[in-house]
């Protein structure tokens, strides 16, 4: 059924990684994207590969997961892999037909180009992997609270957020129903051109919305009813700690990132 | 020949997932035209998927339904035509109104359906009257209805396609005694006019016991009986043990049997057990 | 001691607005005392005005005449607002529609969050409250893998969580299986005997109303009948004539006594039916069993 899809990617083991402050995964994931657009040597690449190995092996994720998540965007590969490999000059020429030809220097950047995506792709999946989605939502909030002085509303967003993230799988759900009631009601939804498809999807929006509306207007009674006032003076149930190991993993994600970056002014390779 | 007829239907959820889940499981039921059928069973016996079956709305993952001793999926082309045939009306069904006006939203079926307007007309017209809606509330929009009407509305869109089959998966759900009693008594009165089969699924058998021809008694993705509401209370015990609760009144005679007293087993209506103990008390031979 | 809540001949009128160009009046002059422990249920048809009666209670609205006080406290006193919604929770119909975080206990906490408890004490009666409800294994899990019954049950708990005096529960059962009506009916009426919690159960189902020790019924408005089930139920024919059922047994009864049996009028479950009615067989000199009637 559509309500078992399991929400954002969240796999829930316990392992180091999962059990790291949510902040500081969010800031090295962040260092670690800035530093694989930074770097434009193999030694960025090398690095960021041995980072996705050790967070991989930490966090116990299943390698299969990792693959799983660079299968979406495999279309991107191949478009970016065969345009460079196919457009670009430079070096040893092996082939060339009208505009097409195989280079050297293609070949090599279409490679950096592809394990760069697969690396950035992993990377990000292993902090969805190990963060549930509202803890997730939590360490943003936190991250950004010091923008609350400049009168940001930080804590509002952070709770839509988490009611969006709430009230998804109710939603599906709904629209799942919507759907079969007016297809027992003869609406069809499968045939006609662009225009007529998007005509059939009235009987659908519709009460979608108007019931997106009535929830979105009770959850509000709800709310106020449990004393709901806002952010301020607000306690959390669950408090995001930090220890030893996230700054010495912290440390590491830095000393990595300064190296890729001397590499890229001393070494030529 | 029975209108609907299910042969070895089987559903199964999510194959090959942690969550695979068999909903019906080889259910084996003919439905004879006419027929006014109760559906009971507990959350997740299965009662729904049979109902999405019935129509053509899930495909089964083994076994037939025939209608009119036709494969439903035997052509891919009949399958619209179907769900026109047997109609049904899901739970809380005033969440799909849509459109402008309560005469619109009863239309959009018999309009799916490619009727000439006059005939829409006058089955919207007539629909509405079946279910109470006064014609005034006709040019209203939908959502200025009451809760009530707004579920009877919503009834009368399915109604007004005219299917030779029913089907209503729980219509009073949350309803108050009054508007269940209305839309209880305005089915029965459908049925009677129009001799059509009508299929209700329901959580309360005594809600149900006096309005229905037959009971379908579902348990764990299978039939648990198919027969008159007599012949099934009088498995009452039975039921009991499958967390169905019965009526009051057929637990009171259940439980006068228990001290030896020589009642009928199949009491569910106040009415008959109110007649039963007043012909003992009255005729009751004197103790010799 | 003075009564939990008060209300002091409380009118209500929805303004007037596009549908209607009069103001309907809703509430018509209501007065009630509910006392501390009370199990109470607020009977009514859609309509009734049961539903506006229980959103004044916890200062969601206002009345338009008369007053309604929540511990002392003037339901008006807008400054102590929080105060009254803390001595009041409301459980509404919906399940789905009041569940906030995507996780069961962040939801429990989600009040206490708002009133601003400490962590550590949070974490204890957030644990305690699901304890209480029976949800204690299922804190991690997310509302929409629960069912009808458990997400009222986790609503309840994030109530209690806050330690009211009083919960309201505006038809909580209505959109809930028979296994849901009944694990949450047995949640409230624990609530009420092992925490002494005021309930308030605003239902249109009389077997709910029949487990309380007191109903309330409302009819246009305005209170009809005040008095303990038995009481209540007994008026079969005016109960009737108000769009409300009443339980088979006492309408059986009901049935008898008309033909002229003496039968008493305030049954109302399966078993007193039973014995009120072999008591009249042995009465009539009936044996328990018709067959010996014949050695």
């Amino acid at each position: 059924m559509l309500k078992d899809i399991t929400l954002g990617q969240y796999f829930p083991i316990n392992s180091v990684v999962h059990r790291m402050d949510a902040r500081f995964k969010i800031i090295i994931t962040m260092l670690f994207l800035v530093m694989l657009f930074w770097g434009q040597r193999v030694t960025t690449l090398a690095a960021g590969l041995l980072f996705v190995i050790v967070a991989t092996a930490c966090s116990k994720i299943p390698l299969k997961m990792l693959v799983k998540s660079i299968k979406p965007i495999v279309p991107v590969l191949i478009i970016t892999g065969l345009f460079n490999l196919l457009l670009l000059d430079g070096g040893k020429t092996y082939w060339r037909w009208h505009f097409l030809k195989l280079t050297e220097e293609g070949i090599q950047t279409s490679a950096f180009m592809i394990v760069r995506i697969c690396l950035l792709i992993a990377g990000t999946s292993l902090l969805t992997y190990t963060t549930s989605p509202i803890v997730l939502t939590d360490a943003i909030e936190a991250l950004l609270s010091p923008l609350k002085k400049l009168k940001m509303p930080v804590h509002e967003l952070a709770m839509m957020m988490t009611i969006a993230l709430r009230f998804i799988p109710t939603l599906i759900e709904e629209t799942d129903k919507i759907m079969s009631a007016q297809k027992a009601r003869g609406a069809d939804l499968e045939s006609g051109g662009l225009m007529q498809r998007v005509k059939a999807l009235t009987p659908i929006l519709i009460p979608l919305f108007v019931s997106a509306f009535r929830r979105a207007e009770e959850l509000a009674l709800a709310m106020e009813c449990r004393c709901y006032h806002g952010g301020e003076g607000r306690t959390r149930l669950r408090v995001l700690k930090s220890g030893l190991r996230d700054y010495i993993a912290l440390i590491f994600t830095l000393l990595m990132f300064a190296a890729v970056i001397l590499c890229n002014i001393f070494v030529k390779f | 020949m029975p209108i609907l007829e299910a042969n070895n239907l089987t559903y199964t959820y999510s194959i090959g997932s942690p969550f695979e889940k068999t909903a019906v499981d080889h259910i084996n039921l003919q439905i004879e035209q006419g027929e006014f059928v109760g559906i009971i069973g507990h959350t997740g016996s299965g009662k729904s998927t049979l109902m999405q079956m019935m129509n053509g709305l899930l495909k089964p993952t083994e076994g037939t339904v025939l209608l009119d001793g036709r494969d439903i999926w035997e052509k891919k082309a009949d399958r619209r035509a179907v769900r026109f045939q047997v109609g049904l009306v899901f739970q809380y069904p005033e969440y799909q109104l849509f459109e402008e006006t309560v005469y619109q939203d009863i239309a959009f079926g018999p309009k799916n359906m490619g009727l000439e307007k006059d005939e829409i007309d006058r089955r919207v017209r007539e629909t509405a009257e079946i279910v109470g809606l006064d014609a005034s509330l006709l040019e209203k929009s939908p959502y200025a209805l009451s809760g009530g009407q707004k579920r009877r509305a919503a009834i009368a869109g399915v109604m007004a396609m005219e299917p030779r089959v029913l089907i209503l998966d729980e219509p009073t759900a949350g309803l108050d005694p009054i508007g269940r009693t209305t839309i209880l008594t305005q089915l029965r009165e459908y049925h009677r006019r129009t001799g059509c089969t009508v299929m209700l699924v329901s959580h309360s058998m005594e809600d149900v016991a006096k309005y229905v021809s037959k009971l379908l008694v579902l348990s764990h993705a299978k039939v648990v009986c198919y027969d008159t509401p007599a012949n099934v209370f009088a498995r009452g015990s039975e039921l009991e043990s499958m967390g169905l609760a019965l009526p009051q009144i057929t637990r009171v005679f259940h439980e006068l049997r228990a001290r030896g007293m020589d009642f009928p087993e199949e009491v569910y209506t106040v009415k008959f057990g109110a007649e039963l103990l007043k012909a003992r008390l009255e005729g009751s031979a004197p103790v010799c | 001691m003075e009564p939990l809540i008060k209300l002091d001949n409380v009118r209500f009128s929805y303004p007037a607005d596009a549908e209607n160009s009069e103001p309907a009046e809703v509430l018509k002059g209501i007065s009630l005392e509910f006392e501390h422990g009370e199990l109470v249920a607020v009977l009514g048809h859609n309509g009734s005005g049961k539903s506006t009666m229980a959103k004044l209670m916890n200062a969601i609205l206002l009345p338009t005449e008369g007053s309604v006080t929540v511990a002392g406290i003037d339901t008006k006193n807008e400054e102590k607002l929080l105060e009254i919604r803390q001595h009041v929770g409301m459980v509404f119909q919906n399940p789905d529609n009041q569940i906030v975080a995507t996780i069961v206990e962040e939801d429990v906490a989600f009040g206490l969050e708002n009133l601003g408890v400490p962590t550590d004490e949070m974490r204890i009666r957030v644990d305690q409250a699901l304890h209480a409800v029976g949800m204690y294994e299922y804190r991690e899990h997310a509302p929409h893998q629960l069912s009808g019954g458990q997400k009222q049950r986790v609503a309840i708990a994030g109530i209690i969580a806050m330690r009211p005096d009083c919960i309201v529960l505006d038809e909580p059962t209505a959109m809930l299986d028979p296994q849901g009506r009944k694990e949450v009916m047995r949640t409230v009426k624990m609530l009420n005997r092992d925490y002494g919690i005021t309930v308030i159960l605003i239902t249109h189902e009389m077997d709910e109303a029949a487990q309380c020790d007191r109903v309330i019924v409302v009819d246009h408005g305005a209170v009809h009948l005040d008095a303990p089930p038995e009481k209540v139920f007994s008026h079969v024919e005016e109960m009737r004539a108000l769009g409300l059922d009443v339980p088979q047994v006492t309408e059986l009864c009901e049935v008898l006594r008309q033909a002229g049996y003496a039968l008493d009028p305030e049954i109302l479950d399966v078993s007193a039916c039973v014995d009120a009615i072999a008591e009249l067989f042995s009465q009539k000199g009936i044996t328990q069993n018709a067959d010996s009637g014949s050695k």
